[in-house]
């Protein structure tokens, strides 16, 4: 019997999502279609013998209880939401739940983290980790560039794929193997978990309690991954398919893309470039021309002579005639005028550099001005006829009466 | 008053078309700018007509560039119209005055008063009103002036109740007058002797000495004017004449559905479904404009294609330009002549020259060579 566990973090995580987190908790934005941390069950679910999901994360019961129940009638298996109350690190909150990851005396569980959208191997996973007698932790590695590597957990393996030394977020160069945020980890990885605890709980009281934020604050790959290197308890398989993580709002059109050519839905409702995911209950114009890359949610409206692409719809938003949306999010039971034009700036990866990952690049640039990103509108947001709305993020339930161009529209 | 028509018809006119026309490019980098189509009809046309539509029956044209090419479409042109039309020809430019020394053989056959045009000026042309006002006065000369809302940009014209012009003030600070040369002028032959054959600027060496003389009146116009040599100025001219149009010869303005405002269709162009025109538009021959378009403040000129769901405002599309599906242009955009627009850009103020393929966005003002 296997289990999975997926940290979700919480409200106070996510701030580069905004403004798509105000609305809805960056673990369950749909990306393709499906939210984010669907496609982690979905991947878990595959495997048989994965018999219960735990999600770990500080959003309130109430976000994200129908979430969980329409799992469980989707996928039949226990799917239980634990709410950590005090932020506790990636390592504290799991760490906390053990006596619940541990029930039923899993062989094993996979560990993954909530904003990374993969093609995940797990079954693969589990067998490399399977054949090695003595890992505890096996991590799903993958190539980047020698740059953008520090951005990441870097690791060296031996010959026999054993970690030697983990660095979380390095300042020089390492390695541009990376950590992917996704494990499989046997049960004694508490034992590990534990003497890590008793360390900080030691140096927490022989501080007076200075410098850590709680005596149960732990971080998964500083104190737990770092110091099982060289130990050849903790390996790495590396994988060339395809991964990111969804840190910036930005990356969410690039991991929608890549999620779609994974699990592509094709409609014929009108002229599609695939890849393009429909929901059914979306009524769509047959003049419109949509894609590539573009998901539309449930109850979306698009009218005639409409154009999208590199872009996600969500629910009951109404896009009206001859409109064109480009690299942009448009939020639920939103609507964009007639001849509008809402546009975007891709943030994808260099394709020009083999292994090139998302860029994260921060909000505004060093002279304080907007970074070009993908435009965003709010929940509820208006934009009128024959505007245009370029490279802007509108926050939610805001009627715009104008055009707008580099600019975030409180 | 009586036959003072039958004596216009000795009335000569000199248009001053001059230059290279830089402020209209690039537009003016394919046809001179006397033929480019201002409400489908070339700038000098209009002129022309106002003139024989008062009686004029020899227009002179003083070119200095692209005299041939002007020669033979107009040639053609005019003669439908029953007015001679004679090339002046200028080696070096000459300014404002000189072509009228150029052409002083021409001008002085006849004791009678000659009109003088700048070409770039569209009006309600006040010839009639002119040669009967200058009879009146009995001086020199006449000149047209027109009323502008920020006096200070240009050089204004002083004169006393009679008309009677005292001064010119270049760009006054202070607030003088509100009047400004409109560059339509009534001149006697004996003008022509106050004038060498060098460049020479009327407004500075010429006007200013007649007005001392008390030989110069100024007589007010009617209606709007427009100076149509950039692209700023032709959109907001066009504005007006349509308006014009509208109080005028209304039939001549084009009405269906999907139409809003004042707009001229040529007959040969096409308009698809769903699209929305106007108001403020000009659409020339053989223009297609797919589905779903829409165009507003604009003018699309000959054998150009806007395709579909493209969205223009206060643009100038040149001759057999394209612009792409899902466009946006706007912000006194000109598309050269043969200008392609890719599907789904969006050019804000550009000026394409021509010949030129668009692939990428243009977000703000800038010339695309």
């Amino acid at each position: 019997m296997l289990k999975a566990v997926i940290l979700i973090g919480g409200p106070q995580k996510g701030t580069r999502f905004r403004p798509l987190s105000l609305d809805i908790p960056k673990p369950l934005f749909p990306i393709a279609g499906l939210p984010l941390i669907q496609h982690h069950i979905a991947a878990c679910t595959k495997l048989g013998e994965c018999k219960e999901i735990l999600i770990i994360g500080s959003y309130t019961t109430t976000q994200m209880t129908q979430f969980v129940n329409d799992m469980q009638k989707l996928y039949r298996v226990i799917i239980r939401y634990l709410q950590e109350f005090t932020p506790l690190g990636t390592g504290g909150g799991l760490y906390h739940f053990r006596d619940q990851i541990r029930a039923g005396n899993p062989s094993a569980f996979f560990l993954l983290n909530g904003d990374v959208c993969a093609d995940f191997p797990l079954r693969e996973m589990y067998e490399f980790h399977e054949e090695k007698p003595n890992a505890i932790v096996t991590i799903m590695g993958t190539e980047a560039t020698r740059q953008q590597s520090v951005h990441y957990g870097c690791m060296v393996r031996n010959g026999s794929n054993a970690v030697t030394h983990y660095v979380e977020k390095p300042n020089s160069y390492v390695s541009t193997l990376i950590n992917c945020g996704v494990y499989v980890c046997s049960l004694n990885v508490f034992q590990v978990m534990a003497e890590a605890f008793q360390k900080k709980q030691d140096g927490f009281y022989s501080g007076n309690g200075q410098g850590t934020p709680h005596p149960g604050y732990m971080s998964w790959e500083q104190d737990v991954l770092a110091p099982l290197a060289g130990t050849n308890k903790l390996y790495s398989m590396q994988v060339s398919s395809w991964w990111s993580q969804v840190k910036t709002a930005g990356s969410a059109i690039y991991a929608n893309r890549h999620c779609l050519t994974l699990h592509c839905t094709r409609d014929d409702v009108c002229q599609i470039i695939p890849d393009v995911y429909i929901h059914p209950s979306a009524t769509v114009d047959s003049t419109a021309v949509i894609g590539p890359n573009v998901s539309i949610g449930t109850g979306v409206t698009i009218k005639a002579g409409v154009r999208i692409k590199e872009s996600i719809i969500l629910e009951n938003a109404t896009v009206n005639e001859h409109s064109l949306i480009m690299y942009s999010v448009v939020g639920r039971e939103a609507s964009v005028g007639e001849w509008s034009r809402v546009e975007g700036t891709p943030s994808d990866p260099d394709p020009n550099k083999p292994f090139a990952k998302m860029d994260n690049r921060p909000l505004f640039n060093t002279d304080g001005r907007l970074n070009p990103s993908i435009t965003i509108l709010g929940a509820g947001v208006v934009v009128p006829a024959e505007t245009i709305l370029l490279n802007s993020i509108v926050l939610p339930h805001k009627h715009l009466a104008r055009s707008f161009k580099h600019e975030i529209i409180l | 008053m009586c036959g003072t028509d039958k004596k216009l018809e000795e009335i000569r006119a000199l248009i001053l078309v001059g230059g290279y026309g830089t402020r209209l490019r690039p537009l003016t980098l394919s046809r001179p700018k006397p033929l480019v189509e201002f409400a489908n009809k070339p700038i000098l046309m209009h002129q022309i007509e106002a003139l024989v539509e008062a009686g004029v029956t020899q227009v002179i044209l003083a070119v200095s560039y692209r005299a041939e090419e002007m020669e033979k479409e107009l040639t053609e042109q005019v003669s439908k119209l029953g007015v001679s039309l004679t090339f002046s020809h200028e080696t070096e430019p000459l300014g404002t005055a000189g072509p009228l020394a150029l052409a002083r053989e021409l001008l002085s056959t006849s004791s009678e008063p000659f009109f003088v045009l700048n070409s770039d000026v569209i009006c309600e042309f006040p010839f009639k009103e002119l040669a009967r006002y200058h009879k009146n006065h009995g001086k020199e000369g006449t000149i047209v002036v027109t009323k502008v809302e920020e006096p200070s940009k240009y050089g204004v014209v002083v004169y006393d109740d009679n008309g009677q012009i005292e001064s010119f003030i270049e760009k006054p600070q202070e607030f003088i007058s509100n009047k400004i040369n409109a560059g339509m002028y009534l001149l006697n032959p004996s003008v022509l002797s106050r004038i060498e054959l060098r460049p020479m600027s009327i407004e500075k060496e010429v006007f200013p000495f007649m007005a001392k003389d008390g030989e110069l009146h100024a007589m007010e116009l009617q209606g709007f004017w427009m100076d149509v040599g950039q692209p700023k100025d032709f959109l907001t001219g066009m504005c007006l004449y349509l308006t014009s149009l509208r109080q005028k010869n209304s039939n001549e303005l084009y009405d269906g559905t999907g139409i809003v405002g004042n707009v001229i269709v040529d007959p040969t162009a096409k308009i698809g479904k769903g699209c929305r025109i106007g108001p403020n538009v000009t659409i020339g021959p053989d223009v297609v404009v797919e589905d779903g378009a829409c165009i507003k403040r604009s003018t699309i000129l000959r054998g150009a294609c806007v395709r579909q769901h493209a969205w223009l405002d206060g643009c100038i599309v040149g001759w057999r330009s394209v612009v792409g599906r899902w466009v946006r242009m706007e912000n006194c955009t000109v598309l050269g002549e043969d200008v392609i627009v890719k599907d789904e850009l969006y050019v804000n103020g550009g000026q394409v020259l021509p010949h030129k393929s668009i692939a990428l966005s243009v977000p703000e003002p800038q010339i695309i060579m």
